[in-house]
């Protein structure tokens, strides 16, 4: 394979700039692996997260090229020649070199009201495959923060950050309000402290997600239509969810007593 | 109550690992109303555990109503190679389905039988279709479940704060620990009534491996200096499947679900070359043919379950052995085809994440095209010696659970029996080191010299200016470790290892690191150098003990078994408790099982 310049942003907090790095990719690697040469030789101090170098973890967000993507299932062959650049995240403050402060989506997850199921039967709890199916395409989710970093609400404002979850975290509300067992109504949270109605359904996120999850589609569309939905009365709406169950046919019912 | 010169955090209980055993101790030790710590290397819910992929035994009868806890126990002894602490067998075969249904309590949503259960998927070693899963990312659920769970009950993380020794108080009893935090460099104390390691695996010291840059044994080596007993390190499993092209991809894992739905094993001229390699010990349950193997798949009871899901130790040592006969592929690995076996529908379905990752990674299709695979350093069965009930280590205050606790796998493991491990001994550690701190209210005092002694070793590579690259020196062990002490040892090679560690020693003392202290991997891997190495030197030393083959220990000069040696551990303590202190290695004596499960072992054989 030909050189290339790795351009790779080096800095913390108070400032940083850009440094070059000619490197020469070996046959198959990914950015990280030539990422961890740079540490290896030229710069053993240069910061990268990353664990798992199979896109399971995600650690390594950064942007290459300018767009936000895995390190470690980019592969340099796919890129343009000549200069790949690579920068931190943009939406989250620096640390140092690609490593951001991330703070924020934990602060986040900590405000999500927990799952709240009925008692379990003995035996278990019966659901069906096709009803869990719904959150499971959630749950892929390998918080790599990088629909946070390309969703412009937060990304060019700052200051929204304090009344607003992201994409990341309005999965997380739609996977709990279409879990077959959870009884906990978040809809007025995720409407006047979430900030749901910030979204403008741009479907960047969607578009980044490694784990190719219909974030938009499937989730804060959804969500959208559950949430606007004027009567916030519980009981009717616990009601609506166990009715939604019981209309369907026996086989298709999201929860059965079990025998 | 200490007065440290750094932060000080105090506990009743400080858990050490963010993987499943240590989230599922901070929750029991949580649900006993006492104050809980956690501390992690990485991210949260970056742990190790996130990466697993095939599933978590345990005997539901979901599928197989045959199934329960005690075929569970006999293949987990049986694949273990009877090495196992029988007490840890008991209670993983009887308490892991009770901890799985509980995960659904806590919001994990597992792939569903028709009745709408829990579905069980076939492994290697398990007599019946035993491993709950989602697809092929049941680590990602088991660590978002508990870790949703942990912050819902609002527990203290130490996110990216990496511990360095563990610290006593005047009593002698381990009372806390000493850490930077790696986005600062900054030092920072705890203290606690009890400590749980929880640490993982240790991996990281061989050239090809599954296992991330966490994997470097920080706990196996920390419990031992503060004098635990590490037991069977010379147990060490390499997973049949790992890839081998292109280079940089080389080690990682190709999950053992691959074979548990189908995909057989071929050798460069196509001949399914398991039926060659099945050893005495399971040739009544295996298949003699392919159409008596290919039957079991759709009907368990239509015929024997195939060669190619024999347990993990026999299928890596085949596929070395092919490879060396030159029956291997260009790339020096087998053929792993569920192309020709599966449809692209079903292997899209079962297997997203493999056809995601030779896709994005090799440019391999799987659902057309064979996977090239060969064995890659995956788990350590060996670890910190415990008290099966209460997880108890030899040193007073101190706890371990995960993969970082030996006893439960023996000499080998079989697959999805970690990450019931994890939560059946999370728990179990949870409450042990729970009990001790209500037992020990007050709490102690640090000894601030030790804290000093830590702090001082790992901020030396800062103070000189010439020396040599934390990296070269990780590189070269690497080799060394992946050809010395790999899959097959020998004695000569074992001792070539142990004098040249003592060379690494050497090298280590000798690290200057380039730039400051924040977020600087130079310099967090010249801390992480003393655990590898103190690591590297039990492994070989157990290697060096056991004059036998067993399991995850396979030794050419001693191909077979010795029915004297399957009686005991080896046990290793620290004489000195520093990281390259001599190692004192003893006899101890396997637990004496009860004749009821004596007799378990016996039935089906
Ligand atoms: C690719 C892969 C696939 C696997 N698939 C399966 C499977 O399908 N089924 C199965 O049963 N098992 C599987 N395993 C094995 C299983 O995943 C691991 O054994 C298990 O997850 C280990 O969990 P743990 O909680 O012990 O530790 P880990 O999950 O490894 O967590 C260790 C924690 O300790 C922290 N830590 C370590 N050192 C320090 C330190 N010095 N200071 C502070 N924190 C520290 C780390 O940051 C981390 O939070 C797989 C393993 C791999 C690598
Ligand atoms: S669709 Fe909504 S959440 Fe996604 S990037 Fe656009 S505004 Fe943000
Ligand atoms: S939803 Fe997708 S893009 Fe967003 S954090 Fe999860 S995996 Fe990443
Ligand atoms: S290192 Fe885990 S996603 Fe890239």
């Amino acid at each position: 394979m030909t050189d290339v310049t790795m351009r790779i942003w080096r800095g913390d907090s108070t400032g940083g700039d850009f440094q070059d790095y000619p490197m020469t990719p070996n046959e198959g690697e990914v950015v990280l692996d030539v990422i961890h040469r740079i540490q290896a030789t030229a710069a053993p101090d240069l910061a990268c997260r990353w664990n798992c170098k199979a896109g399971k973890c995600g650690s390594c967000s950064a942007e290459i090229n300018g767009k936000p993507g895995l390190m470690c299932m980019t592969r340099m062959q796919d890129l343009p020649g000549g200069t790949v650049t690579v920068t931190p995240m943009k939406a989250f403050p620096i640390i140092r070199d690609l490593v951001t402060d991330v703070s924020f989506n934990y602060a986040m997850a900590e405000k999500v009201p927990a799952f709240l199921p009925p008692p379990m039967p003995e035996g278990g709890y019966r659901m069906f495959q096709q009803d869990v199916e719904r959150g499971q395409e959630f749950r892929k989710c390998i918080e790599c923060f990088m629909c946070q970093d390309v969703c412009h609400v937060i990304r060019d404002h700052e200051e929204n950050k304090a009344h607003y979850a992201g994409p990341r975290f309005f999965i997380r509300y739609a996977e709990l309000e279409m879990h077959p067992l959870d009884t906990n109504d978040r809809r007025e949270l995720v409407r006047e402290v979430m900030g749901l109605g910030y979204c403008n359904i741009t479907k960047c996120c969607t578009e980044v997600c490694p784990e190719h999850i219909h974030i938009t589609d499937n989730a804060i569309i959804p969500l959208k239509e559950r949430v606007v939905d004027a009567d916030y009365d519980p009981i009717a709406w616990l009601g609506r969810k166990i009715l939604r169950r019981t209309k369907r046919s026996a086989t298709e019912a999201a929860v059965q007593p079990a025998p | 109550m200490t007065t440290s010169p750094y932060e000080h955090h105090d506990y009743d209980v400080l858990i050490i690992g963010a993987g499943g055993a240590g989230l599922r101790a901070a929750i029991e030790a949580k649900q006993r109303g006492l104050s809980v710590g956690i501390i992690t290397k990485s991210l949260l819910g970056k742990a190790h555990t996130v990466m697993a992929e095939g599933g978590m035994a345990a005997a539901m009868g979901n599928v197989s109503s045959e199934d329960n806890w005690m075929v569970h126990f006999r293949d987990t002894m049986r694949g273990g190679k009877m090495l196992n602490n029988y007490r840890m067998a008991e209670l993983h075969a009887k308490e892991s389905p009770d901890r799985v249904l509980e995960l659904e309590q806590w919001g994990a949503l597992f792939d569903r039988t028709k009745e709408g259960k829990i579905l069980q998927r076939d492994f290697g070693g398990h007599r019946y279709a035993r491993l709950a899963h989602v697809g092929d990312r049941t680590g990602l659920e088991l660590i978002r479940t508990l870790q949703q769970k942990v912050v819902s009950m609002s527990t203290d993380v130490f996110m990216e704060c990496k511990v360095l020794r563990l610290v006593h108080d005047a009593s002698g009893a381990v009372a806390g620990c000493v850490a930077y935090w790696r986005p600062t460099g900054e030092i920072v104390t705890f203290g606690a009534k009890a400590v749980i390691m929880a640490t993982g695996g240790a991996g990281r010291s061989w050239k090809f491996t599954t296992n991330s840059w966490e994997g470097t044994g920080d706990g196996h080596a920390m419990a031992l200096w503060a004098g635990a007993k590490l037991i069977d390190m010379e147990c060490f499993q390499f997973h049949p499947t790992g890839m081998v092209w292109p280079l940089s991809v080389r080690g990682l894992l190709v999950t053992e679900a691959v074979r548990g739905d189908g995909g057989v094993l071929r050798n460069s001229e196509g001949e399914r070359f398991m039926f060659n390699y099945v050893p005495d010990m399971f040739r009544a349950e295996t298949a003699e043919t392919e159409e008596e193997g290919d039957k079991w798949y759709d009907d368990h009871d239509a015929g024997r379950r195939p060669p190619e899901l024999l347990p993990r130790d026999e299928v890596a040592r085949a596929i070395n052995a092919e490879v060396k006969a030159g029956r291997g592929t260009a790339h020096g690995g087998v053929y792993l085809d569920i192309a020709t076996r599966r449809s692209a529908e079903f292997i899209r379905r079962r297997l997203p994440s493999m056809y995601h990752q030779f896709m994005e990674l090799a440019g391999v299709d799987i659902t057309r095209e064979a996977m090239e695979i060969g064995p890659t350093c995956h788990y350590i069965m060996g670890g910190i010696q415990v008290d099966a009930d209460t997880a108890a280590t030899a040193a007073a205050g101190l706890f371990a659970a995960g993969e970082c606790a030996g006893g439960l796998h023996g000499a080998n493991r079989l697959g999805g029996n970690s990450l019931s491990d994890l939560v059946v001994f999370g728990r179990r550690a949870g409450m042990g080191a729970s009990d001790y701190a209500e037992a020990h209210q007050g709490g102690s005092d640090l000894d601030m010299s030790e804290v000093e002694g830590a702090v001082t070793e790992a901020l030396a590579p800062f103070e000189r200016t010439t020396g040599e690259n934390p990296y070269d020196i990780q590189r070269d062990l690497q080799e060394m470790m992946q050809s010395n002490v790999g899959i097959i040892r020998t004695g000569s090679e074992i001792d070539e290892a142990l004098s040249a560690l003592e060379v690494f020693n050497e090298r280590v003392r000798n690290i200057a690191v380039k730039g400051g202290r924040p977020y600087n991997p130079g310099w967090n891997l010249a801390t992480d150098l003393p655990s590898m190495l103190s690591l590297s030197r039990s492994v070989a030393t157990g290697a060096k003990n056991r004059k036998e083959s067993r399991g995850g220990h396979t030794r050419d000069d001693f191909p077979k078994p010795d029915p004297e040696l399957g009686k005991i551990n080896f046990a290793q303590t620290s004489d000195g408790g520093n990281w390259d202190s001599p190692i004192i290695v003893t006899e101890s004596p396997l637990l004496v099982m009860p004749d009821e499960l004596k007799a378990l072992l016996e039935e089906g054989k």
